[in-house]
């Protein structure tokens, strides 16, 4: 048991540690998986390409004896001798070459006088051929000894039993057409109806009955209606069983001596041994594309699983091609330790592959997938291979043993497949490991960085759904695509130019090519079937031809060219050109005009006949080259022998020339022939008046040849083109449009791994410049906003009112005048009351009265750290008073301010510059709908209330009530002037125009936030106001005490709800009324719960008709707002609640000093998840649709799943950064102050229209999230 | 040589209409009518992968090879397997334990290529037997490996204990049927050799029943949810 704990743990160990190593180092690792993969697959360069044509192989005639069967016994010339050739062959073919012509040529010859009496004579041939027999000492020999016996043909042929031969020597000659019987050739009246009777209508790749029987091409037999040359050439052919030299010289010899060939140059010393490949027949394949199918339906569901990634076919391709090529480098291995494979690997391939199977990719993907995101990828990697690594050795281990287990079988097949299995399975976990994992961190990692761009933060201002309904990780999923197209792009090309999945990409086509290399359906069979049957078979086997001039009597060469220039039976000048002459007239004039001159005309037209020459050139040696491939293989099929694997040696042929006069043709001729046929000359001659042209028909005759040629063209120009597109769609795939960005967007990714603090951060272009709002001596100690407005409360009780967008300061609420006037900072501060705010760097005077021009009016607030001297100088123009005498909160101000006294000067020059960029960001804030950001804010060190993250102006459902103070009487200092704490202002909020103000003394003021006058007031109670809540118009007060008041808001000339204030282009955002100033506004109580908790209140949140309270004494309730009444009392937390967090969902979130978050279900009271969070105070809490945000004392930020509990992510904190809330990447950090100050922002708030505020000492930046239009793609 | 099978593409297709089917009844049919349909196919073919391990090269009218040998085998296969793929999700269901292992079509897809592989290696190995002219001991360790490879087969793909009884139980009846067919003179085996055939026919009945109940069992999964789904809108 512990062995084995041990074994796990040392695997996960060693699973992690390379999952780092792969993550960290991805592109070495891949180049080296790759060379791997080409080096194991080398050997494979010299198995033979399945499914290539026949092979050839000559031996000289001389001295030929039949291979012996056994391989071992030929030690002499093995390099040359193929390892087929071995053993006998299947059969020799012995083939007569006949040609035939009538000689001389009548005048009154009809055309089926050309090939009827020499097509005659072949039965006499076939009868001596039969008949002979080799006399000599040791006896008789007769062919039937040496030839090949056939029997039956297969059953599917009946048609053809008549025609060929059964039960009997293989021998075929046209003669067969008429069962060798001379009286039904004879009796036919259509020698051509006859013999074509058998020919396939439609296209046919494989051998014709005509074809086999005339042992030739048919369109050199010159068996037909319009041949010109009238030479018939056919053969008879022979299959011998046996190769008996001295009968088949004698043979030759005899039939020479009959039929002699005089000018016949046919060599004749090499025997020609062709081999056959396997045949694949339409049969065969079709249990093949079943496996096939079975195959791809099995990688299909297999790869529909992978899920989560960033580009799910890019690793649907990684999976694939790890299999694939773990299955070469198998076969290569095995190659290379000289196993050569015998199986069929189109065969078995999907059987391994289903073997080898893509289980443990899927594994690997899911188990990355699901680690935490808020990790850095390399981390995940580890941590997902670590996870997965006991089940993937234990089943690696059980299909090794199963595959072991087959190897014992002793069924050779079974054993090689087992062999190649188990190097196949070996390679896969290597290159799983390797590629796989290294893919895989890069894809997740494009997906970190790529999808920053494209999701928005939506879940922070859309009505949440249902989130429990959703599975857990649908909902950590970040493909909630918000619908919106605008995203903050900080960098945005950057982020996207990734460029090695691009390359995944173009493994497609490497796999296409691996396919057609593997050839798996027999694709490179058909093909080349296709090329040879187009070809003549083995023409480039054939020696370069010399002209054999020897051949051609001399004549006039100019006609031979023309008229007859390439055709393969030359016949000899003179008796052409007489024949032509002759049978042609209208022909020769057009033709010899043009070609001979008028010297031709006269050349013998009175002539009454034409002797005819027989030629033999050597375009007739070894004419069954010309025949199809298939030619061999159906000949014998028909017998049920098959070639496959085996080979045929041919002989050379024998020629026969066979001369015939005029009277044989003409008893020969069959009665009904004079009446059919036209004599041959007008036949001829019709036949050419139909072509227009003469020289055209030349060209046809020329064509033969060159019809190969121009298809060979067109093939290669094709190809060419393909290859040229190929390359293109390479280049377009390989190479990203911009080159020069990829080193930013890395060097972005690494300093986002960094805390923030760490690394120099040389800004970027459209670096995010706070916005600093000057004017509180104090600390401020809470704020509130609506999204226009934004009110900031400071220790000392100054109430100020800004205007979110442009930081103008509109409103300062002076603290009643009170106690201690002599005091300095009174002095100043009421100085202040007077003038207008100065501070703010804004030297235009603040009229009330004015505001609305005010805001149209482009301000300049104060943008960079140089600022403050200038307010300082203006401070001390308007107001007259010393800097001395600011209170010592400002002395740190002001000692950083001294630092960069330098910048003094060129402030004035920088300020038109200034005046630029304000409007700038002016413009891009302003915009109609800002663009949701992708970043939401987090506090800095010690925030103390953090706004909601990730907020787009789109949508306003609901309403971001302030971070509320609600803290802030436990944590922060204490006042130093103690006699303030009747009247400092604990608790603020604002809605609409109207301020209400929680003081300390227990009074609830109603300020108006624009004339900065008191609209009302209330003190019935004396305990102080530590949490407050405006909704509509109630006022939910939390006193110190634990008792909670109900206020109501009552203008006594109703309510105006009819002016509403708020930018008119978002207007999806319910607007708050605006209650005018004319009226009077009376804040009565309405309820009071006197005890709402044992203990102060810290906590106080409202939405949907509920009201929550969190109290110290632990426990948290919610009220219905209506009628104040206590619904449910939660308890579940062990410490003071800090936090408190509820929207539209009703759904509750609570933190507490206990350090723990608990959700809760606010329509039925129960707890939903409790999660320990911080190791401290849960200071600040908000939500998401998906997400739930915490801050801790800690100096922490969380994010969590919402649904599920689990944590996603967690931030240092650090500077105010943005993070993209869905990854938890570092976007760009902001620098509020100086960054080597030790003040830390306390509160960030976030506003609807993409700006941040950050509570800063006294001092609030108003940072504006550049938004930046991206379009989609 | 009765073979009962699976193939892919059927299954798949069917799928999403067997869902929107929500008659109990209809449902079975259909299931029933896929489960035939898959049934012969893998008959047909894997009747021409045996056929093309004894005929060699261009064997001349495939097709009607396999309809004129005997005609009735694929549909009785078919028969046999929409019986088998029925039974087991029923089996489940009675025996109240429903199949949760490796629930999914990839898995489906694979069981289905290794059971085609089975036949294939048996079909493959069928050609040294033949030239070897029938050593026993071969034989016997062809049947062993091969029985190996089925119950390699259920342990991968099923390993529930009323799988595997049912496929013994399915396996020892047809082979039984075959027997008796055989001997009766109604169906003849392609192969000369007896022995032979008789070693591997169990293994690759014993399979088949496996695979079917897979199959069917995946294609019972999409009842399951439109019941599950409407006891939910109830």
């Amino acid at each position: 048991m512990t062995l084995t704990e041990k074994l796990r743990e040392r695997i996960s160990r060693a699973f992690y540690k390379h999952g780092l190593l792969c993550a960290s180092y991805p592109i070495p690792i891949i180049l080296f998986t790759g060379l791997c993969i080409l080096a194991c697959c080398y050997p494979l360069l010299k198995l033979p390409l399945p499914g290539t044509g026949p092979v050839e192989f000559s031996t000289p005639v001389k001295d030929y004896f039949p291979p012996s069967p056994d391989v071992v016994s030929q030690q002499g010339d093995l390099s040359e001798r193929p390892d087929w050739y071995v053993g006998a062959p299947v059969a020799y073919i012995q083939q007569i070459f006949v040609k035939a012509t009538v000689s001389p040529w009548q005048k009154n010859f009809l055309a089926v006088d050309v090939f009827r009496s020499p097509l005659s004579r072949v039965f006499q041939l076939v009868e001596e051929i039969r008949n002979h027999a080799l006399r000599d000492s040791s006896g008789v020999k007769s062919l039937e000894e040496v030839c090949l016996q056939v029997t039956d043909l297969l059953p599917g042929l009946k048609k053809l039993r008549n025609l060929l031969p059964e039960h009997g020597c293989l021998l075929l000659s046209p003669g067969n057409f008429w069962q060798n019987d001379r009286e039904r050739f004879n009796a036919d009246p259509d020698i051509i109806k006859t013999i074509h009777q058998h020919e396939p209508k439609t296209l046919q790749t494989s051998a014709t009955l005509k074809d086999l029987l005339f042992g030739l091409p048919g369109k050199y037999s010159g068996v037909n209606l319009y041949n010109r040359k009238r030479v018939v050439s056919y053969t008879v052919t022979l299959g011998l069983q046996r190769y008996d030299s001295r009968f088949l010289s004698s043979l030759r010899s005899r039939l020479k001596l009959l039929h002699p060939s005089p000018n016949c140059t046919l060599r004749e010393e090499s025997i020609v041994h062709v081999h056959f490949k396997e045949e694949i027949g339409i049969a065969e394949l079709i249990p093949l594309v079943t496996t096939y199918i079975i195959l791809f339906a099995y990688i299909y569901f297999s790869t529909r699983k992978i899920d989560m990634v960033k580009s799910k076919w890019g690793l649907a391709l990684a999976a694939v091609v790890t299999v694939l090529s773990s299955l070469l480098m198998s076969v290569g291995l095995c190659t290379l330790f000289g196993l050569t494979p015998t199986l069929n690997g189109g065969e078995i391939f999907p059987y391994l592959v289903v073997v080898i199977g893509l289980e443990n990719v899927l594994v690997l993907t899911k188990s990355v997938v699901s680690t935490p995101v808020d990790l850095e990828v390399k981390l995940r990697i580890a941590q997902g291979l670590s996870n997965e690594s006991w089940s993937i050795m234990k089943n690696m281990a059980t299909e090794l043993g199963i595959i072991l287990i087959g190897y014992f079988t002793l069924v050779p097949a079974i054993q090689e497949f087992c062999l190649f299995a188990v190097v196949g399975l070996v390679s896969d976990f290597f290159l799983q490991m390797l590629f796989f994992t290294t893919v895989l961190s890069i894809d997740i990692r494009r997906m970190e960085l790529a999808d920053l761009n494209r999701r928005l933060p939506a879940e922070a201002c859309l009505p949440p759904a249902k989130p429990t309904s959703r599975s857990q990780r649908s909902e950590r999923q970040p493909a909630l695509r918000p619908a919106t197209p605008h995203t903050i792009t900080l960098q945005p090309s950057s982020f996207r130019n990734l460029r090695l999945p691009k390359r995944l990409r173009a493994g497609t086509v490497i796999w296409i090519g691996i396919l057609v290399y593997t050839d798996p359906a027999g694709l490179r069979t058909y093909l080349t079937s296709q090329v040879t049957e187009q070809s003549p078979l083995g023409e480039a086997g054939l020696p370069p031809m010399p002209v054999p001039g020897g051949v051609l009597p001399a004549g006039d060469p100019k006609i031979d060219l023309s008229v007859f220039p390439s055709d393969p039976m030359q016949l000899s000048e003179n008796q052409t050109q007489q024949r032509e002459q002759q049978s042609l007239s209208r022909l020769e004039a057009n033709q010899h005009s043009w070609a001979q001159g008028p010297e031709g005309r006269g050349n013998g037209q009175t002539e009454p006949g034409t002797e005819a020459e027989v030629t033999w050139g050597a375009e007739d040696e070894e004419i069954w080259r010309k025949l199809s491939f298939r030619h061999w293989p159906s000949l014998f099929s028909y017998y049920n022998i098959t070639l496959a694997k085996r080979y045929i040696s041919i002989l050379p042929a024998i020629p026969v020339t066979l001369y015939l006069n005029p009277q044989e043709a003409l008893e020969l001729r069959h009665p009904q022939e004079a009446n059919r046929y036209q004599p041959f000359l007008s036949s001829g001659s019709g036949k050419l008046n139909a072509e227009a042209q003469p020289d055209q028909a030349s060209s046809r005759l020329q064509g033969h040849r060159d019809v190969t040629l121009y298809k060979v063209a067109a093939l290669g120009l094709a190809s060419g083109i393909l290859l040229v597109l190929l390359l293109f769609c390479l280049y377009r795939l390989l190479c990203p449009k911009n080159y020069g960005q990829n080193g930013l967007s890395h060097s972005r990714r690494r300093r986002g791994d960094l805390p923030c603090d760490d690394y120099g951060y040389s800004p970027p272009e459209t670096e995010i410049v706070p916005l600093v709002l000057r004017g509180h001596l104090m600390d401020i100690e809470c704020l509130a906003n609506d999204g226009m407005l934004l009110v900031s409360c400071c220790l000392v009780g100054q109430i100020r009112v800004w205007d979110a967008q442009t930081g103008d300061c509109l409103t300062v609420i002076p603290k009643p005048r009170l106690r201690r006037d002599s005091s300095g900072i009174f002095d100043y501060q009421e100085s202040w009351d007077h003038s207008p705010d100065g501070k703010n760097g804004l030297d235009d005077s603040f009229e009330n009265g004015h505001q609305l021009k005010r805001m149209l009016s482009p301000p300049q607030p104060p943008l960079f750290c140089d600022q403050p001297d200038l307010t300082s100088l203006i401070d001390t123009n308007f107001s007259e008073q010393v800097k001395v005498a600011e209170p010592e909160t400002r002395l740190r101000a002001v000692g950083g301010r001294q630092k960069e006294a330098g910048y003094d000067f060129s402030s004035l020059v920088g300020k038109v510059y200034q005046e630029h960029s304000t409007s700038n960001c002016m413009n891009l804030s302003g915009l109609p709908a800002p663009h949701g950001q992708a970043g939401f804010c987090v506090g800095a060190a010690g925030a103390r209330s953090l706004g909601c993250g990730a907020e787009e102006g789109g949508c306003g459902g609901r309403r971001r009530s302030l971070g509320d103070d609600s803290l802030f009487d436990k944590s922060s200092p204490l006042p130093s002037w103690g006699g303030d704490l009747e009247s400092s202002v604990w608790s603020l909020d604002l809605q609409g125009n109207l301020i209400v103000a929680g003081r300390s003394n227990g009074r609830l003021e109603v300020w108006d936030a624009i004339e900065g006058t008191l609209r009302s007031s209330n003190d019935e109670s004396q305990s102080g106001i530590t949490a407050l809540v405006f909704l509509n118009n109630r006022i939910v007060a939390a006193r110190l005490n634990g008792s909670l008041d109900f206020f109501s808001l009552e203008t006594h000339t109703s309510l105006n709800h009819l002016q509403f204030r708020g930018a008119p282009s978002r207007s999806s955002i319910p607007s708050s009324p605006v209650f005018s100033s004319s009226d009077v506004i009376v804040c009565q109580l309405t309820h009071t719960v006197s005890c709402a908790h044992q203990k102060p209140i810290t906590a106080l949140k409202a939405a949907a008709g509920r009201l929550v309270t969190g109290s110290q004494d632990h426990t948290l309730r919610v009220f219905r707002l209506e009628d104040s009444c206590c619904l449910f009392t939660l308890q579940g937390h062990s410490g003071a609640i800090t936090a408190v967090y509820m929207d539209q969902t009703m759904v509750l979130a609570s933190g507490g000093q206990d350090g723990a978050i608990c959700l809760w279900d606010v329509l039925t009271g129960s707890k939903v998840s409790h999660m320990y969070a911080h190791r401290g105070d849960v200071t600040s809490l908000t939500c998401t649709t998906s997400c739930v945000i915490s801050s801790g004392l800690d100096d922490v930020i969380s994010i969590w799943d919402r649904s599920s509990g689990i944590k996603l992510y967690s931030i240092q904190q650090g500077c105010v950064s943005f993070w993209d809330i869905g990854y938890g990447d570092l976007l760009q950090t902001v620098y509020l102050g100086k960054s080597n100050e030790s003040q830390p922002a306390r509160q960030i708030l976030v506003l609807e229209n993409a700006a941040i505020v950050c509570n800063f000492g006294s001092e609030l930046s108003l940072v504006y999230v550049p938004s930046v239009l991206e379009k989609l793609d | 040589m009765a073979e009962n099978d699976a193939k892919p593409a059927l299954p798949k297709k069917c799928g999403p209409y067997i869902s929107s089917v929500t008659s109990r009844g209809m449902n079975l049919v259909i299931r029933g009518v896929v489960l035939f349909f898959i049934g012969v196919f893998l008959a047909l073919v894997l009747n021409l992968l045996q056929i093309q391990r004894n005929v060699t090269l261009f064997p001349p009218d495939v097709i009607t090879s396999i309809f004129s040998s005997a005609w009735w085998v694929p549909p009785c296969c078919g028969t046999a397997s929409a019986v088998i793929g029925l039974l087991y999700p029923c089996m489940d269901r009675h025996l109240g334990e429903p199949h949760k292992f490796k629930r999914e079509w990839s898995s489906v897809m694979r069981c289905v290529a290794v059971f085609v592989g089975i036949n294939h290696a048996s079909a493959v190995s069928y050609v040294p037997l033949k030239l070897a002219k029938v050593d026993f001991a071969n034989n016997i360790q062809l049947s062993l490996t091969l029985a190996a490879l089925s119950i390699g087969l259920w342990w991968t793909f099923d390993r529930s204990r009323s799988g595997f009884g049912l496929g013994v139980g399915i396996a020892f009846l047809a082979t039984l049927v075959s027997q008796l067919l055989v001997y009766n003179g109604v169906y003849q085996y392609t192969s000369p050799d007896f022995l032979y055939v008789r070693s591997w026919l169990p293994c690759i009945f014993f399979a088949g029943g496996i695979t079917m109940g897979n199959i069917g069992r995946q294609l019972a999964m999409y009842e399951c949810k439109v019941i599950a789904e409407k006891s939910h809108e109830d």
